[in-house]
C-alpha cells in the first residue's frame, strides 16, 4: 500500500515538474489590457461558465437560471462572433466554502471569458474575491443580498454585477402590500436562520414600522426544525394579523402545514417570498397553502418578450419554470454577449482576443439594455436590475397546477400591484 | 456433493453482485459516473464500475471455490467465476426487462429512460442480453485473474489503479499542462473527460514496465544505495528532500488557485486531524464536538481582523492567530473540564452536544450583535508580509505595505507551513512523557491513575492541545474564505475529521495526512466523488473497520493491538 | 514531580467549577421561569398547548429511544444508524400510503389506513436494521469499542445518502388522513387529533415492548444477554438470534415512529433521522440507558422541555428569538444529566429487578 501511494505521488509530482518547465505560448497580438487578454484560437469555442447551486435541496434555483442562460445561447444560434459558445457549469452548493471552491476552480481556467452566477448570495460572498482577482467578471441572476451591489461593497466585488433585485426592494414591496393593500397594522415575522431570510424579514419589519404598522413578534427557528407549533404559539400570543416568513422550502413547508393548527392563527394572512416561490411549497404545505401570498419579481412587468421566452422554455424543456430567476439569467447572458461583441478584437484569421478589463468596463457601462426583465442599466457598483416586485396569491394547492407564467390559469396569481 | 455446494455458492455470490449492481444504478452512480470516461469513447467510469462489480464477483466466487476444493481445480474455479458473473449480468438484464414493463420511476428517481438506455448501450430492451453475456465473460475474467501468479496480479493491480487515477484527474492535468503551454502533449494524453486511448495505454504499460524494472533491478539499486558511504546517503536524502521542497514551493504557481485551494483545505483538515489525533488517537477521548474549536479559532480571527462592523481591534493576521490559538486552548479547557469524569460513548454524545451548542449560539440572533448571527462576519483581512497601514474606517481594508497573501496560492504557503509545524509538534509530543501518559490513559484509565498519572491534568492537556490545533486550522480557514458563517461549523465537519483519522490510522501522523488526502482532497477534486461523498465515506468507514481497522498508514501500536501480533515480534521491532 | 498541593488545588478548582455550573444552571432556570410567568405573555391555555405539543414530539423521541436503549443494553454500543432506520420506515410508509391514498383506500378505512402503513414501516425498518447488523456490526462484535462505533457512523452516512440517491434531496409530503384532521376537546382543552393518536400509539407500543421484555421467554433471554453475554451463551441461549431480534424490534419501533412523525409534521426527506436520532439518544440517557420505561420518560421529558423551555426559561432571561436555541436546551439537559446524574432519571437498569 505504501509503495503504491509513493508511486502515485511521484507520478503526480513528476508531471507537475514537467508542466512547470514547459515553454510559454508566444503571442502575436499586443495585449495592452491591465488584466490581460484571453486568446481564442480560430477553431476554438468561446468558453463561458455558469456557477451556482446545482445539487441539493436548492438545486431548482440554480437549474432554473442555468436554463435561462442556455436559452440565451440558443437564441444566438450557439455562436458568437463566428465562434461556438461553450458553456460549462460549476456547482457551488449554496455555501460560502462551496462558492470559494467553485470560484477557485473557475479562476484557474484561463480559457474562460465570462461567468454567469452565482445563485445564492452566500456563494458570492465566498467566491467573488477569487473571480475578481483572476480578472474575470460575473453577472449574477439571483443574488439578492443588498450589500452585494451597494456602493461601499469593497474592491473584492469589482468583477461582480447582478441583474437580480436587491432584497431592500422586496422587503419594502411586501411591507407596502401588507399595510396598504391588506390593511393590516400588526404583523409578525419568522426566519429560519439563513442570512437571506433574516435580512429580508428585517427590511420588511423596518419598512412596515415606517409606514405606521406594528411588528408584534419577530421569531426564528433553526433550519432543521420540524415542530413549528411552539414558536407559532409564541407568535400567536402576540396577536398578529399577518405572518411574514421569507424562508426556504424546508421551514416554509412545515410552517404552512402547521400554522392553522395553532389556536389564534386560524385567520392570519401568510406571506412568503421567492425562497418558497416553487411548487415544492405546495407539496410540503398541503391545503394550507390556499390563499397564501408570495412575493417575487413581477413577471408581468417584464417589459421584454417574456411570453416569447416562456414559449422557448416550454419547447426546450417541457413543463413550467422551476424558480423565479430564469429571465434574469437570460438577460445576464445577453448583457455579457453584448459586452463581448463590443470589446473583442477579432483578427483576420478568426483569432479573438478579449481584453479582460475592457470587458468588465463594458458590462458595467451597460445602459438602457432592452432585456426581458426590463430596460436595464448597470450602476457603478454592479446593480443592473430593474426591480419590480409583485405579490402573488396561491389559488390552487395542487402542486401539479403550479404555473405562474400561464396566461389563462396562473397559479399563483398576481394580486398586487 | 461438493460440486452442488459450489454451484450454490457461486449463484449466491452472483446474485449478491447483481444486487450491488442494481444498487449502483438506482442510487444514481451509474448515470453520474457515466459522464466521466476512463478511456474516452471506449469506456465510461459508470461502465467501468459495473464491469468491476461483476469481475470482483467472479473473483470472489472463484476464491471461494478454491477454498472449498483446494488449489488444484482451476476448471472448477473458472466455472464458479463464470456462473457468478452470469448471474450478476442476468440480474441486471432482468432489471432492464422489468423496467420496460413496470415503471418504478415514481419511487426510484433514477430509474429513468436515460439509465436504461445506458445499460443497453442505447439499443433498447432487446439488447439487454448483452449484460448477461458481459457479466459471464467478466466473471470468467475475474476468476482467471485469481489464477495468475501473485506477482502478475500485483503489477496489473498497480497499473490499473494508476491508469484509473490518471483518468479521474485527467481534466485537471490537462488544464495544468495547457496553462504551461504544453498543449500538444496535454491533448495527446489527457482528454476532456478522461484519458485518451494512447494516454491510457501509456500509463498502463508504463507502470507495468516500471514495476518489472524495479522487480529485476530494484534490489540492486537499493543495495547499491545502502553501500554508499554515510555522506553519500545523506546527500541523496538531502537531494530528495530538496526536490520535494522545490516542487511543493512551486506547485501553487504552476497549477493555479483551484489546486492551491484544495491543498489548503486538505492542510486545514490535516491540522484538525492532528488535533483530534491527540485527543482521540493518543488519549482515547472520543470528542465529536471538535468543530467547536475550529469555529472558535475562526471566529476569533474573524472578530479581531475584520474591517467590517464586527471587527474588534482590526489587528493583523499574525497577531490574531496566536490569540486565536490561545482562545481555542482556553475553550478546550472550559469544555473539557465538565466532561473529565465522563467515559466512552457518553463522552461522544456530550461533546457532540457541545459542538452543536457552540454552533447554535454563534449563529443565533441572541448573540448576533457580537458574532454577526446569520449574516456572519465578513471582511476578514488577508495576511500581510509587511507593515499594515492604519485602520481608517469600517468596510475599508487596511492597506498592506508589502506582499499581501490574498490568493489561495499565497495562503497555501501559510497553511502548508502550519501543517508541517504542527506535525512536528505532534510528533515530539507523542515521543514525550506526556504522549506516553496519554496512551496509558487510552489503554486503561484506572491503571494509569494507579501508576501516578494525574488524570485531570493529562486529559485537560489532551483537550487543550487538540483544541489549539483545531483553532489554528479555523484561523487559517477564516482568512482563506474571508468570511465566516455559523453554518460552516456543522457536526458533519467533526464527523469528517473522525473519519479521516480512523481511515488514515488512529494515532498515526502520516495516517492523518493520508486520511485527509483521501477523504477531503478527493471529493474536492472529483465532482463525481463529491456527489456521492458521504455515501462513499460510509462505505469506506464500514469497509475499513471490517478489513483494516488500524487504518491505511497505521502506527505500530495500533496495528499490533488490532491484529494480535505476537509479543516476540514487537521486541525485535 | 508535581506537588500534591498543586494537584489538590486543581481538584478543588474542578469541583468548584462543577458546583458553579450547577448553581448557575438552577439559577438561570429559576430566574427565567419566574420572569416569564410574571410577564404573563401566555395564557394558561397556551402553556397547556406548549406541553401538549411537547408530549406529542416527545412520544416520537421515546419510540426511537426504545431502540437505542435496547441495543445499548445488550451490546453496549450506540447505534448511530438508528435515527436513519427511523427515516427508512417513514419512506417505506410514504410510498405505500401514497399508493393507498391514490386508490381512495385511506379515506374509506381510516383505521386501516393508519395501521397498514405502520406495519409496513415496521417491516421495512426491521429488515434494513437486520441487514445493517449483519454487515456492519456482527463481524465486529469482539473489537475494541471504538471500531463498531465508527462502523455505525459509516452505516448512518450510508443509509442517509443511499436514500438521497434513490429518492432525491427534496422533501416528500406524506398524505394526511382526513379522518384525523381537526381536534378533540379533552377536559376542556382543544388538542389535535393526530397528537392524541401519536401519543396513544407510542404508549401502546411501549407497553407491548415492555410486556415482551418482561413476560416472554425471548424477553427473558434478552435480559440475560444484556446482563452477561457469555453466561447467557453457556445457558444455551442463541446469542445471535437474540441480538438480531433486539435490533429488529428496536428498529420496528423506530419505523413506527417514522410514520407517526410523518402524520404530525407531514414532510419527510432523507436527512430527517439525523437530529431526531441524536435527540432520541439524549432521551434514552435522560431516562436511564438500558431502561425501557426510562426511554419513555426521557422522551416525554425531553419533548416537553424543548417545547416549553424557550418560552419558559429563555424568554424570561431576555433572550430574543428563543426557539432558535431549542436544541441548545436539549443538549444542555444532556450535558447536565451526564455530569450530575449519569444513571438518568429512572436510573440505569440494564437488568431487571429480582423475580
Amino acid at each position: 500500500m505504501k509503495r503504491l501511494l509513493t508511486l502515485i505521488s511521484l507520478l503526480v509530482l513528476a508531471s507537475m515538474v514537467l508542466a512547470a518547465c514547459g515553454p510559454g505560448a508566444a503571442p502575436t497580438y499586443e495585449c495592452t489590457d491591465a488584466l490581460g487578454c484571453v486568446k481564442i484560437g480560430p477553431t476554438e469555442p468561446i468558453h463561458l461558465a455558469y456557477w451556482g447551486v446545482l445539487s441539493g435541496a436548492d438545486a431548482s434555483l440554480g437549474e432554473d437560471s442555468k436554463r435561462g442562460v442556455e436559452i440565451a445561447i440558443d437564441d444566438k444560434g450557439g455562436k458568437l462572433l463566428n465562434h461556438d459558445i461553450l458553456l460549462t457549469t460549476e456547482d457551488a452548493g449554496c455555501t460560502p466554502e462551496g462558492g470559494a471552491t467553485a470560484a477557485a476552480k473557475l479562476a484557474s481556467d484561463t480559457s474562460l471569458v465570462g461567468l454567469i452566477g452565482s445563485s445564492c448570495s452566500d456563494e458570492t460572498v465566498g467566491g467573488v474575491a477569487a473571480i475578481t482577482n483572476a480578472g474575470l467578471t460575473t453577472i449574477s441572476p439571483s443574488n439578492t443580498r443588498p450589500v452585494l451591489s451597494s456602493p461601499d461593497r469593497g474592491p473584492d466585488y469589482a468583477g461582480y454585477a447582478r441583474t437580480a433585485h436587491s432584497d431592500a426592494f422586496q422587503g419594502k414591496a411586501v411591507a407596502e402590500f401588507a399595510y396598504n393593500f391588506l390593511k393590516v397594522t400588526k404583523a409578525a415575522t419568522l426566519h429560519d436562520g439563513s442570512a437571506y431570510a433574516q435580512a429580508l424579514q428585517q427590511v420588511f419589519a423596518d419598512e412596515f414600522t415606517a409606514l405606521g404598522g406594528e411588528i408584534v413578534a419577530q421569531e426564528a427557528v433553526a433550519k432543521d426544525a420540524t415542530d413549528m407549533k411552539p414558536v407559532l404559539t409564541t407568535i400567536s400570543a402576540a396577536g398578529p394579523e399577518l405572518i411574514y416568513y421569507p424562508v426556504f422550502v424546508a421551514v416554509g413547508g412545515f410552517v404552512t402545514a402547521q400554522v392553522r393548527d395553532v389556536s389564534g392563527l386560524e385567520e392570519v394572512y401568510l406571506i412568503g417570498s421567492d425562497g418558497i416561490f416553487t411548487a415544492d411549497l405546495l407539496k410540503g404545505g398541503g391545503e394550507n397553502t390556499m390563499g397564501m401570498y408570495l412575493s417575487s419579481p413581477d413577471f408581468s412587468a417584464f417589459t421584454g418578450d417574456y411570453a416569447g421566452f416562456i414559449a422557448k422554455h416550454e419547447a426546450k424543456y417541457g413543463g413550467s419554470t422551476l424558480s423565479t430567476f430564469h429571465a434574469h439569467a437570460y438577460d445576464a447572458a445577453n448583457i455579457l454577449f453584448a459586452a463581448l461583441e463590443k470589446v473583442a478584437v477579432v483578427q483576420e484569421d478568426g483569432t479573438i482576443y478579449v481584453p479582460r478589463q475592457a470587458l468588465r468596463d463594458a458590462i458595467f457601462a451597460t445602459k438602457d439594455f432592452q432585456g426581458v426583465t426590463g430596460t436595464l442599466s448597470c450602476s457603478a457598483s454592479g446593480d443592473c436590475g430593474a426591480p419590480v416586485i409583485a405579490v402573488y396569491e396561491i389559488v390552487n394547492s395542487d402542486p401539479a397546477s403550479w404555473n405562474p407564467a400561464s396566461a389563462d390559469a396562473p397559479n399563483p396569481k398576481k394580486v398586487y400591484p | 456433493m461438493k460440486k452442488e455446494n459450489l454451484l450454490w455458492n457461486a449463484t449466491k455470490i452472483g446474485l449478491l453482485g447483481g444486487a450491488i449492481a442494481i444498487f449502483i444504478c438506482l442510487v444514481g452512480m451509474a448515470e453520474i459516473f457515466s459522464k466521466r470516461d476512463v478511456v474516452e469513447t471506449v469506456i465510461t467510469l459508470g461502465q467501468f464500475v459495473l464491469l468491476a462489480t461483476s469481475v470482483v464477483t467472479g473473483f470472489t466466487a472463484s476464491r471461494q471455490a478454491i477454498n472449498l476444493l483446494g488449489p488444484n481445480q482451476p476448471l472448477s474455479a473458472l466455472t464458479a467465476g463464470l456462473i457468478a458473473g452470469l448471474f450478476t449480468g442476468l440480474v441486471l438484464t432482468l432489471f432492464v426487462v422489468a423496467g420496460d414493463k413496470v415503471n418504478i420511476r415514481a419511487v426510484f428517481l433514477n430509474a429513468s429512460p436515460t439509465l436504461y438506455s445506458l445499460l443497453t448501450f442505447g439499443k433498447g430492451v432487446s439488447n439487454s442480453w448483452v449484460l448477461a453475456v458481459g457479466g459471464a465473460m467478466s466473471g470468467l475474467l475475474g476468476a482467471g485473474y485469481l489464477l495468475l501468479p501473485e506477482l502478475f496480479r500485483r503489477t496489473i493491480n498497480r497499473a490499473l489503479l494508476v491508469t484509473v487515477f490518471m483518468a479521474l484527474f485527467s481534466n485537471l492535468f490537462r488544464v495544468v499542462f495547457i496553462n504551461q503551454g504544453m498543449e500538444q502533449i496535454a491533448k495527446f494524453i489527457f482528454g476532456q473527460t478522461g484519458l485518451t486511448m494512447p494516454g491510457s495505454l501509456i500509463f498502463f504499460f508504463g507502470v507495468i514496465l516500471i514495476s518489472w524494472f524495479w522487480n529485476y533491478r530494484g534490489r540492486q539499486i537499493q543495495s547499491g544505495v545502502a553501500r554508499l558511504p554515510k555522506s553519500g546517503q545523506l546527500s541523496l536524502r538531502a537531494a530528495t528532500i530538496a526536490l520535494i521542497a522545490i516542487i511543493a514551493l512551486g506547485l501553487p504557481q504552476a497549477s493555479g488557485p483551484f489546486i492551491a485551494q484544495v491543498i489548503v483545505t486538505v492542510a486545514l483538515f490535516i491540522l484538525m486531524g492532528l488535533g483530534l489525533n491527540i485527543t482521540l488517537g493518543f488519549a482515547g477521548l472520543l470528542d465529536l464536538g471538535f468543530v467547536a474549536f475550529y469555529a472558535i479559532g475562526a471566529y476569533t480571527v474573524g472578530l479581531l481582523t475584520s474591517y467590517g462592523i464586527f471587527g474588534l481591534q482590526h489587528v493583523s493576521f499574525w497577531v490574531a492567530v496566536p490569540i486565536a490559538v490561545l482562545v481555542a486552548m482556553g475553550a478546550g479547557f472550559v469544555l473539557g473540564l465538565p466532561v473529565l469524569g465522563v467515559r466512552g460513548d457518553y463522552l461522544a454524545i456530550a461533546t457532540l452536544g457541545f459542538g452543536e451548542i457552540v454552533r447554535l449560539l454563534a449563529g443565533s440572533d441572541f448573540l448576533a450583535p457580537y458574532f454577526g448571527g446569520p449574516q456572519g462576519i465578513i471582511g476578514i483581512q488577508k495576511p500581510c508580509l509587511g507593515i499594515l497601514g492604519p485602520f481608517l474606517k469600517i468596510d475599508v481594508p487596511r492597506v498592506c505595505n508589502g506582499i499581501e497573501l490574498g490568493k489561495p496560492q499565497d495562503i497555501y504557503y501559510v497553511a502548508v507551513a502550519a501543517a508541517l509545524l504542527i506535525a512536528f509538534v505532534a510528533w515530539r509530543l507523542r515521543e514525550s512523557r506526556l504522549g506516553r501518559a496519554w496512551m496509558a490513559i487510552r489503554e486503561d484509565e484506572d491503571v494509569a491513575e494507579a501508576l501516578g498519572i494525574n488524570l485531570i491534568q493529562t486529559k485537560l492537556l489532551a483537550y487543550m492541545l487538540g483544541a489549539a490545533f483545531a483553532g489554528l486550522g479555523g484561523a487559517i480557514f477564516a482568512t482563506l474564505i474571508g468570511s465566516i458563517f455559523a453554518t460552516s461549523m456543522q457536526l458533519t465537519v467533526s464527523l469528517n475529521v473522525v473519519s479521516l483519522i480512523i481511515v488514515g490510522g488512529m494515532g498515526s501522523i502520516p495516517g492523518v495526512i493520508v486520511g485527509a488526502i483521501a477523504l477531503i482532497g478527493l471529493p474536492e477534486l472529483l465532482r463525481e466523488v463529491s456527489e456521492f461523498r458521504y455515501l462513499l465515506y460510509g462505505m469506506a468507514l464500514i469497509i475499513m473497520m471490517l478489513a483494516k481497522p488500524e487504518g491505511l498508514w497505521p502506527s505500530q501500536a495500533t496495528r499490533r493491538e488490532l491484529h494480535h501480533v505476537e509479543v516476540e515480534a514487537d521486541v525485535k521491532a | 514531580m508535581r506537588t500534591s498541593l498543586g494537584e489538590r488545588l486543581l481538584d478543588m478548582a474542578v469541583s468548584g467549577f462543577l458546583w458553579g455550573i450547577r448553581i448557575l444552571f438552577v439559577a438561570a432556570i429559576l430566574i427565567g421561569t419566574i420572569v416569564s410567568i410574571r410577564a404573563g405573555k401566555y395564557s394558561g391555555e397556551q402553556w397547556i398547548d406548549f406541553v401538549v405539543f411537547g408530549i406529542a414530539q416527545g412520544s416520537i423521541y421515546a419510540l426511537i429511544a426504545l431502540g437505542y436503549t435496547m441495543v445499548y443494553g445488550i451490546l453496549r454500543m450506540i447505534n448511530f444508524a438508528h435515527g436513519d432506520i427511523f427515516m427508512t420506515g417513514a419512506f417505506g410508509a410514504y410510498f405505500l400510503a401514497t399508493w393507498l391514498n391514490g386508490t381512495g383506500f385511506i379515506d374509506k378505512n381510516p383505521l386501516l389506513g393508519l395501521l397498514i402503513p405502520i406495519l409496513f414501516a415496521m417491516l421495512v425498518s426491521a429488515g434494513i436494521a437486520m441487514l445493517v447488523e449483519r454487515i456492519a456490526y456482527r463481524p465486529l462484535r469482539g473489537a475494541p469499542r471504538l471500531v463498531p462505533l465508527i462502523s455505525a457512523i459509516g452505516a448512518s452516512f450510508f443509509l442517509e445518502y443511499a436514500f438521497r440517491g434513490f429518492f432525491g434531496p427534496g422533501k416528500y409530503a406524506y398524505p394526511p388522513i382526513t379522518a384525523l384532521e381537526g381536534s378533540w376537546n379533552i377536559l376542556g382543552v382543544s388538542i389535535l387529533k393526530v397528537q392524541v393518536i401519536v401519543t396513544i400509539a407510542a404508549f401502546v407500543m411501549m407497553a407491548i415492548l415492555y410486556s415482551i421484555v418482561m413476560y416472554t421467554k425471548m424477553g427473558k433471554a434478552m435480559r440475560a444477554v444484556s446482563e452477561n453475554k457469555d453466561t447467557a451463551a453457556l445457558m444455551g441461549i442463541d446469542i445471535n438470534r437474540i441480538i438480531v431480534s433486539t435490533f429488529a424490534i428496536g428498529a420496528a419501533m423506530a419505523g413506527a415512529a417514522g410514520v407517526l412523525f410523518s402524520l404530525v409534521y407531514r414532510q419527510i426527506d432523507f436527512f430527517m433521522g439525523f437530529t431526531p436520532g441524536i435527540k432520541a439518544f439524549t432521551a434514552a440517557v435522560l431516562g436511564g440507558i438500558g431502561n425501557i420505561p426510562g426511554a419513555m420518560v426521557g422522551g416525554i421529558v425531553l419533548g416537553i422541555f424543548e417545547s416549553v423551555g424557550p418560552s419558559l426559561f429563555l424568554e424570561g432571561l431576555g433572550i430574543p428569538r428563543p426557539y432558535q436555541l431549542k436544541d441548545v436546551i436539549a443538549f444542555t439537559m444532556l450535558v447536565m444529566i451526564l455530569l450530575f446524574r449519569p444513571s438518568g432519571i429512572l436510573g440505569e437498569r440494564l437488568t431487571t429487578k429480582k423475580a
